[in-house]
């Protein structure tokens, strides 16, 4: 039997990386920030990074979506429109538009990454109009399309998020974030603060969404079952150090550093 | 414009048309800049005025800044002549500048408007003034100075097109009636100060030159004359100007913006032109209309 | 496959164990490990408990890592070394050349059996109709009764969950797998066809190491016995 591979499962042999990361330092006082962070991110890769708060990952990952301007180090991102960008090197309106169309980044609470006052069908389509989408019918079925994808009711496309749910308005922040077909999305800690079943829910509707469209995702988490469904490598952060580094399976069943294990120890395991 | 004169014709004490040379200097650098780039709000020194904001105080300080001796000075307010506030203004400019006022668009060299541009078309000599309270069509949509001006830096416009998104989901068509915002010269979008949308197509290629004064948020901007002046939609739900099925009851026009007026307590009304000298002048011209209004 | 090819060829490995949070205590498992498997073989570990066979074959899936020595294994043309291979290397050898079955179904709660057992195939890019009827053959094989397969397995019984794991294991014709006593918690019926499945892959030219409990699947499958503490 022959498998054929299709073009949302990269092959291995990619030699461009998505995002290359070199020497990030970013602290506001000794120990709280990140440094000395490097690694390669290729198409289709979901990277995780682990650890307890005040470990840097948050600072990592707004230095690494152009959040946040390191001390020192590069993020070059391979973008499709511009070829191949250093982050802080670059044109502001270069970054932006990347925000609005390559990347996406799904945060923690959806009120940063949502327009709250307006309906859920405006959400998705906002990125639509930015880019010059001008018919209405057209912006309201692909809003349609992907409130479909995201599991939400049609119905309810011009409720406004504040009258969803915790679960409900993640997931339209993600449909947000996919309507311009990104290749990179940032999350920090997407299911944060929301119960067990519902993020439970959420972390499948991602784990699709990954694997059908081939996106490359960083996320953020400290939740070590959330980093191993999603992720397929890990970085393990300590007091804005990475203290170890691999492929997901093997970090957390094989864990070398004595606060990686002291880490997976620590949660209960099934 | 006029070249500057010391020969002051207006209130003792007080320089030619309130403002001293250099604050008029100073506002119109601004008001060259904005010319020169259609559409783009600039900032400027706001002074003091003797009204209170909310005023008119910016369109008074442009008006104070372009007016010569031998310009003649027409302010309305609404499109009327009568109000309070366009009597003021014009009383004002006649004590400290000694102007010539009107109430006739057709002899007036400099219009000050508030919420209204006249009916008849204006020529290349003329200058229409705006008042305008907010001058940033994207402040309901991002409070941050910082933030907005980026947006139009960048021509980031998509979170206006949600607003009318946001109304055509709610009303079934774009509600906004009036303030309604547009693009000047294909690059920055503006707001028309808060005139009615049936106003905007007068805005598009008008010969005259249009300028905006913001006297709180200190903003000046101008469209020259024979610009593109588009108002924002989407291509399956066009711009569309108000209309009535009534006609002005003292001039018959059916194409001119109508006030509703009510005329006793069982509620009757009736439909008038907003633009009283427009009304007055169609009057001369072809006698009050005989229509009765039901 | 009419010529054998060399699919797993480990050599010098060296794994150890250091728990730091428990005063650094220590433990060896394999040293100077070598093992040479070829394509159509099954290599079957036998050894006491805790000698190191689940540990040997976890390392062969690039789930343990190892202080030292080479597992290279056939990826058509190449053999990779997984002890040096990126990350996304080893991911694509999981998804299309190496095939793991453990004692255990790691359940992914909401996840109904034949989207389980699909998944693998799926990944592939194998459109899903032929996937779905090849899970449930399967399925059928392993006599998972048709009305379990549209739930989740989380509440099924523990041999139904193995089950369902070894058919996930074996949707994908992986030339290299690897067993770990996947045939603990099956009847003799159950066994049989595991049995089955395994001497089907064999032929078809995978190379296969396996741990066993029972003697006669060993019997049935195993072209060689080799002790764990010998290799």
């Amino acid at each position: 039997m022959s498998s054929e591979v299709m073009n949302n499962t990269q092959p291995w042999q990619d030699l461009e990386p998505l995002l290359s990361v070199n020497g990030i330092n970013k602290f506001y006082a000794p120990g709280k920030g990140c440094g000395n962070v490097n690694f390669d991110l290729y198409p289709g890769e979901v990277l995780g990074i682990v650890g307890e708060s005040g470990s840097g990952k948050s600072t990592l990952l707004s230095c690494l979506s152009a959040r946040l301007t390191p001390d020192s180090g590069q993020v070059i991102y391979n973008s499709g429109q511009f070829g191949k960008m250093d982050l802080y090197d670059c044109e502001e309106s270069m970054r932006r538009v990347l925000m609005r169309s390559e990347w996406g980044i799904v945060h923690q609470h959806a009120r940063d990454g949502l327009r709250m006052n307006v309906s859920a069908g405006a959400n998705i389509g906002e990125r639509l109009m930015a880019v010059g989408e001008r018919h209405y019918g057209a912006i309201r079925d692909k809003a349609e399309q992907w409130l479909e994808a995201v599991e939400i009711d049609t119905g309810r496309i011009d409720d406004r998020p504040s009258q969803f749910s915790g679960g409900m308005q993640q997931r339209l922040q993600i449909a947000r974030n996919l309507v311009t077909y990104p290749k990179l999305i940032f999350m920090d800690e997407p299911t944060g603060g929301l119960d067990v079943s519902v993020q439970a829910k959420l972390l499948d509707l991602l784990r699709n969404l990954v694997s059908q469209l081939g996106l490359s995702v960083i996320i953020v988490t400290h939740d070590l079952a959330v980093a191993r469904l999603l992720a397929h490598r890990l970085m393990v952060m300590r007091r804005g150090e990475v203290v170890e580094t691999g492929l997901t399976d093997q970090v957390l069943d094989d864990p070398q550093h004595p606060y990686t294990q002291l880490l997976v120890s620590s949660i209960l395991q099934n | 414009m006029n070249a500057l004169t010391d020969m002051n014709k207006g209130a003792e004490g007080y320089n030619f048309a309130y403002l001293d040379e250099q604050s008029k200097r100073m506002i119109r650098r601004a008001i060259l800049k904005g010319v020169a780039i259609p559409g783009y709000q600039v900032p400027f020194g706001g002074r003091e005025m003797p009204l209170p904001h909310g005023w008119g105080t910016g369109g008074m300080q442009v008006t104070a800044s372009v007016i010569g001796n031998s310009d003649k000075l027409k302010v309305i307010d609404q499109g009327a002549d009568d109000t309070t506030n366009a009597v003021s203004i014009r009383r004002f400019f006649a004590r400290t500048a000694g102007v010539e006022t009107t109430e006739q668009t057709a002899e007036a060299s400099l219009i000050q408007t508030r919420h209204r541009i006249p009916e008849r078309q204006l020529q290349e000599d003329q200058i229409l003034i705006y008042q305008v309270p907010i001058p940033e069509p994207l402040r309901f949509i991002e409070p941050r100075e910082t933030e907005t001006r980026k947006m139009h830096a960048l021509s980031e416009y998509g979170a206006m097109q949600v607003k009318l998104y946001e109304d055509v989901a709610r009303f079934g068509h774009i509600a906004t009636s009036y303030d309604y915002p547009v693009m000047v010269n294909g690059r920055y979008m503006m707001d028309p100060s808060p005139i009615p949308k049936f106003d905007n197509p007068k805005m598009d290629m008008m010969p005259a030159l249009q300028l905006f004064g913001a006297g709180f948020e200190k903003r000046i901007y101008a469209v020259p004359p024979y610009t593109r002046v588009q108002s924002l939609d989407f291509d399956d739900y066009p711009f569309e100007v108000q209309s009535w099925e009534e006609n002005c009851s003292i001039c018959g026009s059916d194409h001119s913006f109508l006030d509703e007026v009510i005329i006793d307590d069982a509620g009757s009304k009736m439909f008038v032109c907003s633009d009283t000298d427009y009304c007055r002048e169609r009057v001369e011209l072809y006698g009050p209309t005989e229509e009765k209004q039901p | 496959m009419s010529v054998t090819e060399t699919m797993i060829e480990v050599s010098g490995v060296e794994k150890s164990f250091t728990l730091h949070n428990q005063g650094g205590a220590s433990f060896g498992v394999l040293d100077n490990a070598s093992l040479q498997v070829q394509s159509g073989e099954c290599v079957v570990l036998h050894g006491q408990s805790g000698a190191g066979k689940s540990t040997f074959l976890k390392a062969l899936y690039a789930n343990y890592s190892v202080n030292s020595g080479q597992i290279a294994l056939r990826d058509g043309s190449e053999m990779v070394d997984i002890t040096q291979a990126l990350p996304r290397r080893i991911i694509a050898l999981r998804r299309q050349t190496l095939g793991y079955v453990s004692q255990f179904l790691r359940v992914i709660p909401r996840v109904a059996t034949l989207e389980v057992v699909m998944q693998p195939l799926l990944d592939l890019g194998v459109e899903r109709a032929t996937c779905e009827a090849r899970a449930k053959h399967l399925l059928q094989r392993l006599n998972v009764p048709e009305r379990l397969w549209h739930l989740a397995p989380s509440t099924f019984s523990g041999g139904e969950q193995q089950r369902v794991n070894i058919a996930r294991g074996f949707i994908v014709d992986y030339p290299i797998m690897l067993l770990d006593e996947p045939t603990a918690s099956l009847d003799a019926n159950n066994r049989k066809v595991v049995v089955e499945l395994i001497n089907e892959a064999k032929a078809r030219g995978a190379a296969i190491v396996g741990i066993f409990h029972d003697e006669d699947v060993r019997e049935a499958v195993a072209d060689r016995l080799v002790d764990i503490k010998a290799i």
